[in-house]
């Protein structure tokens, strides 16, 4: 019933606009915007440009990587005394690794992609006509880039960035007299993550509200769209863990400047010794990876939502077991809260707890096999339209699988013994996060880019994009995996100190300049994308003949999405190709009344009223056939 | 409409030219910077602006070309359709891709794990590394399997319901028994990977300090290693932070008896077949002792001392041999970022028989330095109250 009665508030609220015309200011229309889908794409444009920086930082370390032994004076000439002679630093070189690390999971696999995709498509596929508060959905925005920006300005200052690991372990982050990027720099980086966590945890209020109240007339929850079960599993994760993380980083906070021992005990630094006593390092770590787990699926779970949806689409056939899907993505969100041990076998931590962590890693498998089955099965006799959105969720699937497979190796507590922090771990976050999850999102941005913008991407140069960015990325991370199985370390320098691991610098340039022309590919994909917002063809309504509500709003944007009413919603979103249908899709909008010929018995399985109407008309044809 | 794509093309070759004499010119240049040892800087400077010009204009050229060659795409899709065909069939062409990527995949595939995979760390050196090889290789193959069959099936899958005007999608919501098998199985196949997992987790792990074995303390600061042998009655000295001073450096307790006859190492040497303790401090931030030729490593966590057991099964002499490399060493080195120095924090460790053990340990050093002992003599006589308490002023 409440949904009702909010449904109707945002109708009255909207008649209400419409009475006044209230006009936007340029400032008010485009900068400290209230509408969701303004927000959408404030979020995505922030989010692609830190993703072009953090890209950039990793060709810079690459290149370190690939020629350890030479010298570029242009390196000089960009990063003044972070290069001396044009050669890295190595402190800088840890801090480039860290702020690339930190950007690409927080700034671009979390607010790039679910700020982008949970704002523009939740109120638009559950039919609403905003957020619940869009008030705080404008905050939520600018908190991520105050974050960003302060995250960034950590480049300008006279000892550099941060430079602990993403994951900034302490006591190398609590000391500043530890290294460079443990001074100043990292205490940008600490208040810059508490801006960007409640910023998320804006958003995502907002998004779980959304979900639960305001959807449509006839939208219950099992006649959602995979993206929303997604989004919205994904912001009750978020808030449930980002706080933790705020919790670590405040102890932190307090250790570094006030004195406190929370994690630090017998520590001698630089011939002093130092007055902490009786803190743990180790309760960091369980503090950040309380959080810091559930965060991989809060990145990976919207790309997946994502990609079933696009896959569905494209493949012009309903997603195969959509309520095992929904399930899986469940079992995804309750069991991610108890996998974080993993992270931790080799750093001291009971054994014994690593063996009941490593039970419950394992377990948390099943149901990222069953969702990716569930795809393929999806894919099984579809008639594949390959747009450029089907070809990157595609792409999503297949490096979950690579990426995923050696998840089983590293929840192994036996084998992590071996693995741990090696190129192996690298190899395997990189394939199933940084592959998977950005394709995720690129799919996203090919398919409601028309939506966003109200024109269309080059498919061509989308072709372009994704055949050169699928296969560079395999060229770069496939090799990783046996250098970390001959031990090499992650976040090392360089590997010149040792003769073992010279027959890997062959490889190590090879990894490199397939960076590196990865990353001119992208300029295939910003090109398209600057030049579609302004000159790309117009689009129609419903471009990709999709069923969810978002399509059956106008292209051009008006606040509150539909004029008029909100549509009604009668069925689920994956009527595709349904015999006895003249088209092969059907809108989720469209009355079961109005598609006689091709309902099924189970499309009335609540609905006793419908079945028996149902049995009637077949009733009837059955017998007008066998009159003629 | 060709002509104009002539033109284009024409544009393009012209491009080129000037770009390889550029290229050329940027190379020559170079190689004559190269010569004179002392060139001077705003030589080496414009030389470089050139190399970044060389290379800017390599993009360029690469994004006219791609330009060129959709623009010569766009014109024969055209002049298809106007011809009354249908335009270019993109679904055929991409299917196409996916199966010549998939095959080209699967070859790459095996080349590295031929290539690449052969340069990977030898058989395990301990002997609960035996089992975890074992378990690996096992996850291996299953999981390799699971690979083959999954990515086979999304290419294959893609190629072969290319889309067409002609077919409908099959409309095929569900299948419940498909599911339940297929959450299941994999459900079986984790659960046995999960018990031996375990067990073997625990075997390497719950271990007891046993009387006879080898004790061993390494200790690990920001960027080395000190490693310390007890003496011979096999106990080592107790260690306290708070005792720190430069000819102490471990902080060692010398009011405990046990620590008088400790040894100070330089390379870590162990007998072969002899179980081995190493008792893993740090002492300002963490690190990790990784060993990965034993399949061992442990985080040595500051105020949490941690330690690893294990038996080296092959001696360092053996092994050169088996992998015919006369200058190989086991390692030890640091593999949890500690700082700029991390990339270079290592030691040698050597596996030898039961007699060059002996002989080697009876020539190292005694922890107890002469500095040190005057030093502890000093503070004994300066502070005479304090002398039991082992501490140096410096502390209070
Ligand atoms: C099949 C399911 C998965 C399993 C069993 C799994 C298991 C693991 C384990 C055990 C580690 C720790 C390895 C180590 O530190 O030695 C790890 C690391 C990591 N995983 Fe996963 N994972 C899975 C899926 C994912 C997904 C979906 C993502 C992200 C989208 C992800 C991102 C990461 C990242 C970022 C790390 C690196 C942490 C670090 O800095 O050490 N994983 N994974
Ligand atoms: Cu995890
Ligand atoms: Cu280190």
């Amino acid at each position: 019933m409440s949904t009702l009665a909010v449904h109707d508030h945002g109708v009255a609220g909207h008649d209400h606009d419409h009475e006044h015309h209230h006009h936007d200011t340029f400032i008010t229309k485009y900068v400290f915007s209230q509408d969701h889908k303004m927000i959408a794409k404030q979020f995505l444009i922030t989010g692609i440009t830190m993703a072009v920086i953090a890209m950039l930082l990793s060709i810079l370390f690459r290149i370190q990587l690939a020629y350890p032994d030479k010298s570029f004076p242009l390196l000089e000439t960009l990063l003044g005394r972070f290069a001396p002679g044009g050669r890295l630093d190595p402190q800088f070189y840890l801090s480039l690794v860290t702020i690339h690390g930190t950007i690409m999971v927080f700034f671009v696999l979390t607010a790039g992609l679910s700020g982008t995709f949970s704002n523009l498509l939740i109120p638009l596929q559950v039919g609403a006509r905003d957020m619940a508060s869009p008030f705080i959905n404008m905050l939520s925005y600018w908190f991520f880039f105050i974050a960003s920006v302060i995250m960034l300005s950590s480049f300008f200052i006279q000892k550099g960035p941060a430079g602990g690991g993403w994951t900034i372990y302490p006591p190398l982050s609590a000391l500043p007299k530890a290294m460079n990027g443990s001074e100043l720099g990292m205490t940008l980086w600490l208040i810059s993550m508490v801006c960007f966590i409640a910023s998320s945890l804006m958003g995502g209020i907002n998004y779980v509200s959304t979900v639960l109240n305001m959807r449509t007339k006839g939208m219950d929850l099992w006649k959602m769209p995979l993206t929303v079960w997604a989004f919205f599993l994904t912001a009750i994760l978020g808030v449930l863990s980002f706080p933790v993380l705020v919790a670590g980083v405040v102890l932190l906070i307090f250790d570094r400047s006030f004195g406190t021992s929370f994690y630090l005990s017998d520590i001698i630094l630089n011939g002093k010794i130092m007055p902490y006593e009786g803190g743990s390092p180790i309760l960091f770590q369980h503090l950040f990876w309380f959080l810091g787990h559930p965060e991989v699926y809060i990145v990976i779970m919207p790309a997946m939502g994502i990609s079933s949806e696009v896959i569905a689409v494209n493949s012009r056939k309903p997603i195969f077991g959509y309520h095992a899907m929904v399930y899986s993505l469940i079992g995804i969100t309750v069991l991610s809260f108890i996998v974080w041990g993993h992270h931790m076998f080799v750093t001291g931590m009971n054994p014994f707890l690593g063996g009941v962590f490593m039970i419950t890693t394992l377990i948390i498998a099943v149901p990222s096999a069953v969702k990716t089955f569930n795809w393929l099965a999806t894919l099984w006799r579809g008639n594949i339209r390959f747009t450029a959105a089907m070809l990157f969720a595609i792409g999503m699937v297949s490096f979950f699988i690579s990426g995923g497979i050696t998840g089983i190796f590293l929840g192994n507590a036996a084998l992590d013994i071996n693995l741990h922090d090696t190129y192996f771990v690298v190899a395997h976050f990189h394939l199933v996060m940084g592959s998977a999850a950005i394709f995720g999102m690129l799919a996203g941005v090919y398919h409601w880019f028309p939506k966003m913008f109200g024109r269309l991407m080059d498919q061509k140069l989308g072709y372009l994009h994704f055949w050169l960015t699928f296969i560079c990325a395999y060229l770069v991370f496939f090799p990783m995996h046996f250098m970390g199985l001959d031990g090499v370390p992650r976040r090392y320098y360089a590997m010149t100190e040792f003769p073992a691991f010279n027959h890997w610098l062959s490889v190590n340039t090879f990894i490199t300049w397939s960076a590196i022309i990865a990353g001119f590919a992208q300029i295939a994909f910003l090109y398209n994308f600057i030049h579609s917002i302004f000159w790309g063809k117009k689009t129609t309504q419903n471009p990709w003949d999709a069923n969810t509500l978002e399509w059956t709003a106008p292209v051009e944007h008006i606040h509150g999405n539909w004029p008029g009413e909100i549509p009604t919603v009668y069925r689920w979103p994956y009527d595709y190709s349904k015999p006895g249908h003249d088209t092969d899709f059907i809108q989720q909008t469209t009355p079961l009344s109005e598609t006689m010929s091709s309902n099924l018995p189970h499309d009335f399985e609540d609905n006793p009223a419908g079945l028996q109407q149902y049995n009637e008309w077949a009733k009837t044809q059955r017998s007008s056939e066998e009159v003629k | 409409m060709g002509f104009k794509t002539f033109m284009n093309t024409k544009r393009a070759f012209s491009l080129v030219a000037a770009f390889l004499l550029l290229g050329t010119n940027v190379l020559m240049a170079q190689g004559t910077a190269a010569t004179p040892a002392a060139a001077d800087s705003s030589a080496q400077k414009s030389d470089m602006w050139l190399g970044v010009g060389y290379y800017v204009l390599l993009v360029l050229l690469a994004c006219v070309i791609v330009a060129v060659v959709g623009k010569i795409l766009r014109v024969y899709d055209l002049s298809l359709q106007m011809q009354g065909k249908k335009g270019m069939n993109w679904n055929n062409i991409i299917g196409v891709i996916c199966i010549i990527v998939l095959i080209a995949g699967l070859y790459g595939v095996y080349w590295s794990f031929t290539v690449q995979g052969s340069m990977i760390l030898p058989e395990s050196a301990s002997a609960h590394g035996g089992k975890i090889d074992f378990m690996f290789w096992t996850t291996t193959v299953i999981t390799m399997f699971v690979f083959f069959i999954t990515q086979t099936l999304l290419w294959v899958f893609l190629f072969k319901y290319r889309g067409s005007d002609k077919r409908k999608g099959y409309y095929y919501p569900h299948n419940n028994t498909i599911e339940k098998i297929w959450t299941i199985i994999p459900a079986i196949v984790l659960t046995i990977l999960v018990v031996f997992g375990f067990f073997t987790w625990r075997s390497v792990t719950n271990t007891d300090n046993l009387k006879g074995d080898i004790n061993i303390d390494v200790t690990a600061h920001q960027f080395a290693w000190e490693i310390r042998y007890p003496g011979k009655d096999g106990k080592l000295g107790q260690v306290n932070y708070q005792l720190y001073t430069p000819n102490n450096i471990l902080g060692v307790n010398f009011k405990d008896r046990n620590s008088f006859d400790d040894l100070k190492a330089d390379t870590l040497v162990l007998p072969v077949n002899r179980e081995v303790r190493i008792n893993i401090h740090a002492q300002d931030v963490i690190h990790s002792l990784y060993m990965p030729h034993f399949r061992v490593q442990m985080n040595a966590v500051p105020g949490l001392p941690t330690f690893f057991k294990f038996t080296p099964t092959i001696t360092t002499a053996d092994m050169r041999n088996r992998l015919d490399d006369p200058k190989f060493e086991y390692l030890l080195y640091c593999n949890k970022i500690c700082g700029g120095g991390h990339y270079n924090m290592q030691k040698v460790v050597r596996v030898v028989s039961e007699a060059e053990y002996e002989t080697w340990i009876a020539r190292q050093k005694p922890y107890l330095s002469d500095p040190l002992k005057k030093e502890l003599h000093l503070a004994d006589a300066s502070e005479p109250g304090k002398a039991a308490e082992n501490k140096i002023a410096l502390n209070n």
